[in-house]
Parts: structure tokens; sequence; C-alpha cells
């Protein structure tokens, strides 16, 4: 049986006056693709965003390998890597420079790599042009160079596939494949479909929010 | 233990080749500095004895509000690009960026603000006995208001309109920094000793070096979380 990384229990997200999601529950185990579904505004975001770390705003326990949360956040985020909506992307940097300081931040990041990930996403050649001269896409992909650079057990990614182009999706898809058989896990949202080979474990957010207006009523 | 130090470096790196690539945001806080000293003589008058008496107080008030007008960038840029989730989510230690980053825009505003000032304290006619006093108050108070204007830059990026907001924040702490560091200068031009004085801003400075990064670390934390 593959080690449950991480645990989700009973979380509770009210937003607004709405309740996005309750009595969530979600075990993320080694070797696993998650994709988190639901309709725009359902709260696929915020469920990242917690699962993360980022926002506070939930009731429930958070578990990474067994042990509370709590306790072990500082091992959680040196295996964790995040991209998110906004992609951490400094428009007045070149692709390299961005990258550089990501890896200062994130020790799991592997820094001799970096000429070969920008390599990897199609960038080579553009590695000095400040990504605000990028197209949206080629922004998008100095982010998601990080995932050929990362050592990182956990990956939650947040619309990973956001103007990417489709020889680049499916290259980023047999990367995921590649870092679940190492025993690595990926929590994702997207509204593009995956390739039918892909091994899917997925949750919709949606259910655990209407589960919650039938109790209330 | 060197991966923290490589991370400070970087950042104040990349902060440093940031400020340059935006060169309105490095020279607006200094053009605001020469403009109030500027207007001054104009405004009220241009009596040398006059504006000498006025000279330690203008200067330091002018140089103060020029920092809290650079402040409300220092987070910004990095909040609105996702930067700022990325750094909350590095095992780092969070208030070692937050130095870093202080220390690159202090030495592009305060430390600007320190060198220019001697030219406006002779278009006020602050007698010369009062540079020396001028630049060593500047040298120690600006460092502490950029540190305690990270407090309130934090706790405000995540607002869309955070700039006045900063200012109602941070202004009541900046007021002894702006009390000892004109009383500095006064003191300079009338012949009486600095140390008193000088000791008081180093004091203020040790106290928010110490405290002002964890705590604009931990509002950095609720603004994104929110």
């Amino acid at each position: 049986m593959a080690q449950a990384l991480l645990t989700a229990q009973s979380l509770f997200c009210e937003r607004d006056d709405r309740v996005l999601f309750d009595q969530l529950q979600l075990t993320v185990s080694e070797g696993e693709i998650w994709q988190v579904e639901g309709r725009n505004g359902s709260g696929k975001t915020t469920l990242l965003r917690i699962l993360c770390g980022l926002s506070t705003h939930y009731e429930g326990e958070l578990f990474w390998r067994d042990e509370s949360m709590d306790e072990v956040r500082d091992q959680f985020l040196s295996e964790l890597l995040y991209i998110g909506h906004q992609a951490g992307v400094s428009a007045m940097l070149t692709a390299e420079e961005n990258l550089h300081w990501q890896c200062a931040l994130h020790p799991s990041l592997d820094a001799d790599r970096t000429q070969y990930a920008l390599e990897s996403v199609g960038l080579k050649g553009f590695e000095d042009v400040p990504a605000h001269q990028l197209s949206a896409g080629q922004k998008r992909r100095i982010a998601l160079a990080k995932l050929y650079m990362s050592r990182a057990k956990l990956w939650i990614l947040d619309e990973p596939f956001t103007a990417i182009d489709k020889i680049g999706v499916a290259a980023k898809e047999a990367l995921m494949v590649e870092h679940i058989q190492a025993g690595g896990s990926v929590i994702m949202t997207t509204h593009q479909d995956l390739s039918a080979g892909i091994p899917l474990h997925t949750i919709n957010v949606e259910r655990f929010a209407s589960m919650h207006k039938e109790w209330s009523e | 233990m060197s991966s923290t130090v490589q991370l400070f470096r970087q950042t104040f790196k990349r902060d440093l080749t940031l400020a340059f690539r935006r060169k309105s945001e490095l020279i607006n806080p200094l053009i605001f500095f020469l403009i109030v000293a500027s207007l001054f003589p104009i405004g009220v008058s241009p009596e040398p004895n006059f504006l000498s008496q006025l000279a330690p107080g203008l200067v330091w008030v002018a140089a103060l509000l020029a920092t809290l007008l650079s402040m409300e960038t220092l987070f910004k840029s990095d909040y609105e690009d996702g930067s700022l989730e990325q750094l909350l989510l590095s095992p780092q230690p969070v208030f070692l960026v937050v130095l870093s980053k202080v220390l690159a825009h202090w030495l592009l505003s305060g430390l600007a603000l320190t060198l220019v000032a001697p030219l406006l304290g002779v278009m006020l006619f602050l007698p010369s006995e009062g540079m020396p006093g001028l630049m060593l108050s500047l040298l120690l108070g600006t460092p502490t208001l950029s540190l305690i204007g990270a407090i309130g830059a934090a706790l405000t990026v995540g607002l869309r309109r955070g700039g006045v907001l900063i200012s109602l924040l941070v202004l009541p702490l900046y007021i002894p920094v702006l009390i000892f560091g004109s009383s500095a200068v006064q003191a300079a031009v009338t012949g009486l000793p600095l140390d008193g004085y000088l000791a008081l801003l180093g004091a203020m400075l040790a106290l928010a070096l110490a405290l002002a990064p964890i705590a604009a670390g931990a509002a950095l934390k609720i603004s994104v979380s929110g």
C-alpha cells in the first residue's frame, strides 16, 4: 500500500456566506494524480490554496505523512512545488532571473537544471528576454519550467495548462506520469481533458457543497 | 546556513534589478524630496534667517513623506504576479526575505535621500554646522522608517487602495523618529552634543531591525491568506 502523503479531513470552507465545501475528505498517496473538478467559482483554487497552506480560512485537519500539518509544516514545504493561478513570474525579470530566485526560495529546485528546463519548455533563445515581452503561454512556461527542475514530492498545480499549446500539454503530462512513477504525486485543476492513458483520480468540489445545502434545509 | 545567505543575496540582487528596470519608481521619492524643499522658499518666504530655522524639521518631514510614498510599492508587484505566494511557500524563513527587500528598498530611497539631503540643506540655508547632524540622523533614521513602513505595506498589500491606509497605520510610529531626527539636526546647528539623539535613533533602528521583519512576514501571511 502506497504511503499517504497529504490527507485532508472534514474540510469546511465558507466564503461570502456561501459554503464552498463541507466535510471534504481527501487522501493523496504516493504515485497518484488527483484532478480537482468543479465549475468556475466552485472553490477549486480555494481548495488548493488551503491544501498548500496559503489560505487559513477553513476548518478541519490537514496531515502530511500522517502527522499534523502544524508540526511538520517546514518538512511539508520543503517537499512541495506549487504553481498558482498567478504563476509567480515577475514581468520585469528574464526567464533565467525568475528561475534563479525561485531556486533560492525553494531548495527542492535543482538550480543546475535551469538551462535544461528552459530548453525543455521551448524557451531556449528567450533566456534574456524580460517576461513582459513574452506571450502569455511563454510566461506560463517559465513557471512550468520548474517542473523539470523539481525534486519535490508533491506538486500542486492550479490551471497549469492555461495558454499552453497541445504539444506542451502532452510533454507536461508525460512529465507528470514520470513523476508519479518515481513515487511523487500531483494535485491539479484543469478545464482541459487529459489524455486517456493517465491514471487519474478525481474529486468534485461541488459534491461537497450540495451536501451541506441538503443538511441545512 | 549557506542557503539562507544565498537567499538573502539573491533577493537583494533581484530587488535591485527590478528597481532599476522601473526607473520612474526609483526616482519618484527623490523628485518629491527635491520638490518639497524647492517649493517651500517660494511658498512661505525666501528669507534666509527664517528658512534656516525651519530647515532641520523641513528636511526631515520631506524625507519622511518621501519614504512613506515609496513604501506602497515594496510588495505590490510581488503580490500581483504571485511571487509573494511562492515566497510564503518557501521553507526558508520569511523575515529574511523581507529584511533583504527592505535593505534593497532603503538603499534606493533612504540612503539616496540621505545623500541628497545636504543639497536641500544648502537650498534652505541650513548652517554648515548642522550638516553632519543632518546626514547622521538621516542615516540612522531612514532605515527605521523603511522597516516600519514595510509592516504597513505588508498589511495593506492585498487592498486595492492601500496607500492612505499605510499612512494612517504607520505615521504614529514615525513620529518618534521624526522628533529625535530633527532634534539632532537642531542640536548640531546650535553646537550641542549629538550623541544622545543619535543613540536614541540607533536604539529605535535596532528595535525595528529585530522586530519589523518578523511582523511584516506575519502581515504578509495574513494579506495573502485573505
